[in-house]
């Protein structure tokens, strides 16, 4: 009989105390944000200068602390003031210069600063915020929204404008299934209390004891475990955030990473606990089966049925990775994660190897990522000092342990055979599969290796059930995926969203969509393995078969807006010019094929391209494609090939006209002076570096086409719009 | 800039007793070579030979792995190395021009170390910092949302810190 219940709940009880006797309860939280892009936008001096007016102050009930990264990428550093008897505020872009301001008005006299807040949208201070559950998943089409709905009644009941901010909410996460469909959920803050309501006399109910009487109607609180409640209680407020489900970052941003005690407080551990209590590995696969998890690296395979094959196999030794090797450039969804939340993977690892039946666990993750190196070495120090690594893990019969390798700078050891010879410390070079990884793997072993997201998946599917997580999504892609944001668009950062939304609501209600001026052209997904999807298909839903369908994949989570000043040509290039200095040079397709492709490209895009290169491109492409050794030569070609099929009229351009639409590829613009316009001031003639400009002045100049090198130097100083680009 | 590779330091020398109490000593190696990196800034012959020595691996595995990997440099690099991200949202926001401005200013080609063994130019394959691009590192510190404008100012910031 497994005692592990009894560990789990001496683990928390002991967390717990520690926090309560802490007083953090009671006291003012100033939280900075500590991942390396917060750091990057001088988190690290705002942090610092906090501690320094916190000392001086001399106050004892203000506590500093750092956590992970939010995803809210573009406005960062973040800062968050949590005061006990207020509405959790959050500040952005913080430079040293506003910490004073901060401290000063809103820490220790409680007037928060609303012209720095996030988003800028608290105008008004309100008294209380209403998130109400705005998901399709809850809510059938003829059904008034929960916003409208909560909007009405607290006019009808003459609730004063400005005591209640409404938020549509994303999915709060986990509604008990009685209730789905004739009930909706509202987290009202700052009581951090959740109510659900059937009806309109409730809600009327709710509102008057609440909005008007300021006490909690215990009747209507739901006791449902809401998986992203504390995620919500700090950030619901957000647009950016409330939009989005929150399962495999729901802490990142919110706890301490560095703190077993706030993972353990916020249901860490309590997963494992459950399943070694049971120990039942076959409870575990059957879960993993049921619950319909597919791989979150880019191929989609399906989780479960990967750890069945090892686990049937019949070796005593085996192994479990967790592939960190986040190498697509525009991704850093796993850098977050670790850096956020570095024990939902050491805990997602156990579970995996105890479901296998493996002892030893490797996390290999690039080298370029010191601080999540850090935290993971870290937290598996804190993690073996806890027994939850190690021998006996939690009182029970199973020892298991992790540790951490690093890559040393080859996007080919993102595939798994490359990334198992890497781990062995050799050259990471792929080989031809079968045998698969869970037949024969590290050291020839059989080995389960997943990606960072797919392990954090798995203690929230096995604390809250397979069937709760396969009701989200669709019907073939279960869960959430989380994407990294980038290029153009206004909120980049990370999102994570059901499997199922569309593109235009991931770039359009969360990114806040393009720059003003600018349109929307392509969205890129899945890197460099991946295609360009034009705009044209942009309600395509996110997930595995609908991005396949439109000639792209879901990848590993980049995702890339592209605008009209964007050339896909050159795009196509970029990402064959990384393919194709990262291919090891094994096998003959991958090797010559793609430098053979990016000459091509190379002539297309310095207007020496013919026609019959286009078709030269398919044709090599698509060779490539069928007879590379591994994933990185059979994907490579495909940004050129969706390019290709989606923007063959930009190639023909390039080709016939000699000419760049989006005036990316310098050597096919062409810069003249616009003799009506020139007033002859000289200005690009002196800025030239070449010195290819003549004239006198106060007359029109002219520019020697042979000479100039395309630099743009004239066009960008000319103030009277006096040279034209084409 | 160091001319003469001294012996491997002590604290690389128990690190390698210590992986060979571990099975699959072998295994350690990648790990062996970021520390020599880290403490003598590249993998220089001899060092790596001493690795070879120490740890039981052939020669030719070593410079095997150590050639294979971007990551392992095998001359020594400049006191300020100066990294340009060229991932791709970097890329969509000018970070081929940021690049050539380096050039420019410093007067060297990617991979090279300026006379004065003050710089080194450098190009990484996406840090993750997408958000803020284009992004430059100079050693640890990383710079956001650079322009082409300030490249000049970043490199006189650094050649003021050196007097």
């Amino acid at each position: 009989m497994q005692q592990t219940f009894e560990f789990y709940d001496a683990l928390y009880t002991t967390m717990l105390e520690q926090y309560l006797q802490s007083g953090m309860k009671q006291k003012t939280v100033i939280q900075v944000g500590s991942a390396t892009c917060e750091l990057a936008a001088g988190a690290a001096s705002v942090r610092d200068e906090f501690a320094k007016l916190i000392a001086a102050s001399g106050r004892d009930d203000i506590i500093l602390k750092q956590t992970g990264c939010t995803g809210r990428c573009a406005r960062e550093p973040i800062v968050g003031v949590f005061r006990p008897d207020q509405i959790p505020i959050k500040y952005e872009q913080v430079t040293i210069d506003k910490v004073q301001k901060i401290f000063q008005e809103h820490v220790i006299a409680g007037r928060p600063v609303t012209s720095l807040v996030l988003d800028k949208k608290t105008d008004i201070l309100y008294s209380y915020v209403a998130t109400v559950c705005s998901s399709s998943r809850c809510r059938s089409e003829e059904m008034e929204a929960s916003e409208d709905l909560l909007r009405r009644r607290l006019q009808a009941l003459q609730v004063p404008a400005g005591t209640v901010r409404i938020f549509p909410g994303g999915c709060l996460g986990l509604c008990e299934d009685e209730k789905k469909g004739s009930h909706r959920t509202m987290m009202v803050l700052p009581d951090k209390v959740i109510y659900a309501f059937a009806d309109e006399s409730q809600l009327d109910e709710i509102i008057d004891a609440h909005f008007i009487h300021g006490r909690v109607l215990k009747k209507y609180l739901t006791h449902t475990n809401f998986i992203t409640e504390q995620f919500f209680s700090l950030y619901g407020d957000v647009a950016f955030f409330n939009k989005q489900t929150r399962l495999t970052l729901r802490n990142s941003g919110l706890i301490d990473p560095e703190s077993l005690g706030d993972y353990v407080r916020n249901k860490g551990y309590e997963a494992l606990a459950k399943i070694l209590q049971r120990n039942e590995p076959a409870y575990v696969l059957e879960q993993l089966a049921r619950s319909g998890l597919r791989g979150r690296g880019g191929g989609g395979y399906p989780t479960g049925l990967k750890w069945q094959f090892a686990a049937d196999n019949p070796d005593p030794v085996k192994y479990v990775i967790c592939n960190a090797d986040e190498g697509d450039p525009g991704a850093f969804m796993d850098r977050s994660a670790l850096e956020g939340d570095p024990f939902i993977i050491l805990e997602g690892m156990t579970l995996g190897a105890f479901a296998v039946g493996a002892q030893q666990g490797y996390i290999y993750v690039r080298a370029e990522y010191p601080l999540a190196i850090e935290r993971l070495e870290k937290a598996i120090a804190v993690a073996r000092e806890h027994q939850l690594l190690g021998a006996n893990i939690m009182n029970s019969d199973f020892s298991f342990d992790i540790e951490i390798r690093l890559g040393a700078g080859a996007f080919v050891c993102g595939e798994e055979t490359a990334l198992m010879y890497s781990v062995e410390g050799k050259r990471g070079q792929p080989r031809i599969r079968p045998p698969f990884p869970t037949e024969s793997g590290l050291w020839g072993h059989p080995t389960v290796i997943n990606n960072v997201e797919t392990w954090a998946n798995v203690p929230t599917i096995l604390l809250y059930g397979a069937d709760w997580f396969a009701n989200i999504g669709t019907v073939k892609s279960k869960g959430t995926k989380v994407f990294a944001l980038a290029g153009k668009v206004i909120n980049t950062g990370l999102v994570e969203v059901p499997m199922g939304t569309a593109l235009r609501d991931i770039i359009y209600d969360i990114g806040g969509g393009l720059p003003p001026g600018r349109t929307l052209k392509a969205v890129q997904t899945g890197g460099p393995s991946g295609g360009c999807i034009p705009a044209s298909a942009i309600d395509t839903q996110v997930d595995y078969d609908s991005l396949a369908a439109v000639g792209s994949i879901m990848g590993s989570g980049g995702m890339i807006i592209l605008d009209d000043n964007d050339c896909m040509v050159a795009t196509a290039k970029f990402f064959l010019e990384f393919t194709q200095s990262e291919s090891c040079g094994k096998c003959v397709p991958c090797r010559e094929g793609t430098l053979r492709m990016l000459e091509i490209l190379e002539r297309i895009t310095t207007g020496h391209g013919t026609e019959e290169d286009l078709t030269k491109l398919e044709r090599l492409g698509d060779l490539v494609k069928k007879t590379s050794l591994c994933g990185l030569g059979q994907t490579a070609p495909n940004p050129v090939l969706s390019a290709l099929k989606n923007f063959r009229e930009e190639f023909e351009i390039h080709v016939r006209e000699k000419r760049c639409p989006a005036h990316k590829c310098s050597q096919l613009i062409r810069y003249e002076v616009r003799t009506d316009k020139c007033v002859g001031c000289t200005l690009c003639a002196r800025r030239c570096p070449v010195g290819c400009i003549s004239g006198s002045p106060k007359k029109p100049h002219t520019i020697h086409q042979a000479e100039c090198i395309k630099c743009g130097e004239c066009w960008s100083a000319c103030k009277f719009d006096a040279i034209s680009r084409d | 800039m160091e001319t003469k590779t001294q012996s491997l330091n002590q604290a690389i020398l128990d690190f390698i007793d210590l992986c060979k109490t571990k099975p699959h000593a072998d295994s350690y190696l990648i790990a062996v070579l970021h520390k020599v990196q880290q403490t003598y800034g590249y993998l220089s012959e001899e060092h790596m030979y001493e690795v070879a020595q120490r740890l039981q691996v052939p020669t030719s595995v070593v410079s095997g792995v150590a050639t294979f990997y971007h990551f392992f440099r095998l001359q020594p690099r400049g006191k300020y190395a100066i990294s340009v991200c060229l991932g791709t949202a970097c890329f969509v926001k000018g970070a081929d021009k940021i690049l050539d401005a380096f050039r420019t200013e410093l007067g060297i080609e990617l991979g090279e170390t300026s006379s004065d063994g003050l710089f080194s130019l450098e190009v990484s394959r996406c840090l993750g910092v997408c958000a803020l691009a284009p992004v430059v590192t100079i050693n640890d510190t990383v710079y956001s949302n650079v322009t082409v404008k300030q490249v000049p100012q970043l490199i006189d910031q650094v050649r003021h810190a050196e007097g």
